[in-house]
C-alpha cells in the first residue's frame, strides 16, 4: 500500500519541478527537445534511484556529522557510471546534453531526497520513491520540452506536427523562451491550486 | 593581443555574451532563491566570487598534478565535487574563526554554494578543451573563474534590484513569486542576448 503511495506521489502532488521547485538549470537547459528532456530524465531518475537504494541501505552505519559528504560521493560514483555510460552507448545525446550530465551531482533533488526520505525510510520505499520522483522530474521536463519544441521548431520528438506554413518561433527554443515558457507553467499551476 | 586585452576580452565573454545564469543556465537555484532581497544577494555573489575563484584553482591543480599523470581522468566528477565541498567547508572555518563579521554576513550562504551548479560547472568548463583544442593554463582558470563569479553576482543583483520593486506591483495572485521572477529572467536573458553579435 505504501508502497504505491510513495510511488505516485512525486508525479503530480510533490512533483519535484513545479510544487518543490527543486533542480532548475537541467529543466531550463536541456528542455529544448523532447528527445533531449527524456535523456535527461531518464539519467538523473537512474541515479536517484541508486542512490536512494545505497543510501538507505548504508543509512544505519552512517555517522550523522559526515552524512552530507557520504551522499555527495555515492551520488557523484553513480553519475560517474551514467555519464561513461552515455559517452560509450548514445553519443549523440551524450554530446548535446554536455556539461549538464555530471551535473547531475549537483541537482538539488538528488540530494534532496537522499536527506529527506531515503535517509529515514526502508530499501523498498527509497526504491518507491526514486521512481516516482525520477518520473515527475521527467514528466515535468518533457511538457516543458514539449512546448518549446513544437512552438519553436514546429516538431514533437522529431516528428512534424505543424504545418509547413508555420514559421516557428525561434526564441522558445533559446535561454529566454526556457524561462518564460517555465514562467508561466508555474503560473498555471499556481491558478489551477487557487481553484480547486 | 597582449595579456590585458586578452583579459579584456574574457571579462566580456563571461559576464556579458556568455552570462553563467543568462546563457549558460548554471547557478539558478541562488539566483531565483537568494534574489529576493538586495542585501542577501549581495552577500551570496560575494561569497560565489570568492567560492568560484578557489575552486577554479584547486580543482586545476587536482586535476592537472594528480588525476592526469596517473591517468584517473574519468574519476573528475567525483574528485571536483570533493574538492568543493571540503574547500566551502575550511573556508567556513577560517572566516569563522578569523572574521566573525564576514561569518555573520556570508555564513548562511557558504554550505548552500556546495550545491550551486556554477561551481562545479566552472571546474568542469576550465578542464574542457576550447574550440581550438587547447585549454586555459592555471592562470587563466582561476581568472575565468573569477570573472564567471563576477558576471553571476552582476545578474543576481540586478535581479535582486527589480525584485525588490516588483513586491509593490499589484499583480495576480498565482503570478507572485516564482513565476514572475521566472519570467522577469526571461525578459533579462532576451536583453543579454543583445550581446550575443559583439564580435571580441
Amino acid at each position: 500500500m505504501s508502497f504505491i503511495k510513495e510511488l505516485t506521489k512525486g508525479i503530480i502532488k510533490e512533483n519535484p519541478i513545479f510544487v518543490i521547485v527543486l533542480g532548475m538549470c537541467p529543466t531550463l537547459a536541456t528542455s529544448t527537445s523532447v528527445e533531449n528532456a527524456l535523456g535527461m530524465g531518464m539519467a538523473a531518475t537512474f541515479v536517484l534511484v541508486c542512490s536512494n537504494i545505497f543510501i538507505s541501505l548504508i543509512k544505519n552505519i552512517t555517522p550523522d556529522k559526515i552524512r552530507i559528504p557520504v551522499y555527495v560521493v555515492v551520488i557523484a560514483s553513480f553519475v560517474t557510471i551514467v555519464d561513461l555510460s552515455m559517452a560509450a552507448f548514445i553519443p549523440d545525446l551524450h554530446k548535446s546534453l554536455g556539461l549538464f550530465i555530471p551535473l547531475i551531482v549537483v541537482n538539488c533533488i538528488i540530494l534532496g531526497r537522499a536527506e529527506a526520505f531515503a535517509n529515514k525510510n526502508n530499501v523498498l520505499n527509497s526504491i518507491a520513491d526514486g521512481i516516482g520522483m525520477g518520473l515527475g522530474f521527467t514528466l515535468a521536463l518533457s511538457v516543458v520540452a514539449t512546448i518549446r519544441e513544437i512552438l519553436g521548431n514546429g516538431t514533437w520528438l522529431n516528428i512534424k506536427v505543424l504545418p509547413e506554413t508555420y514559421d516557428p518561433m525561434l526564441i522558445t527554443l533559446l535561454a529566454p523562451g526556457a524561462f518564460i515558457t517555465l514562467g508561466f507553467l508555474m503560473a498555471l499551476m499556481n491558478m489551477l491550486k487557487e481553484k480547486k | 593581443m597582449g595579456f590585458l586585452g586578452q583579459l579584456f576580452s574574457m571579462a566580456i565573454a563571461a559576464i556579458l555574451i556568455q552570462n553563467f545564469v543568462l546563457a549558460r543556465f548554471l547557478g539558478l537555484c541562488p539566483y531565483l532563491g537568494v534574489s529576493k532581497k538586495l542585501d542577501s544577494a549581495f552577500g551570496m555573489g560575494m561569497a560565489v566570487i570568492f567560492v568560484m575563484t578557489m575552486a577554479s584553482a584547486f580543482c586545476y591543480i587536482i586535476y592537472q598534478y594528480l588525476l592526469v599523470p596517473y591517468g584517473l581522468e574519468y574519476l573528475q566528477t567525483l574528485a571536483f565535487i570533493l574538492t568543493i565541498a571540503a574547500l566551502v567547508q575550511f573556508v567556513e572555518m577560517v572566516i569563522q574563526k578569523n572574521s566573525p563579521a564576514l561569518y555573520k554576513s556570508l555564513g548562511v550562504y557558504l554550505p548552500l554554494i556546495t550545491t550551486n551548479c556554477a561551481v562545479l560547472g566552472v571546474a568542469i568548463l576550465n578542464i574542457t578543451p576550447l574550440a581550438d583544442g587547447s585549454r586555459y593554463n592555471f592562470l587563466w582558470s582561476v581568472l575565468n573563474g573569477f570573472l564567471s563569479g563576477v558576471g553571476f553576482t552582476f545578474v543576481l543583483l540586478a535581479m535582486a534590484g527589480i525584485r525588490e520593486r516588483l513586491e509593490l506591483v499589484d499583480m495576480p495572485k498565482s503570478m507572485r513569486g516564482m513565476p514572475s521572477g521566472l519570467i522577469l529572467a526571461g525578459i533579462m536573458a532576451l536583453a543579454f542576448y543583445g550581446f550575443m553579435g559583439m564580435k571580441i
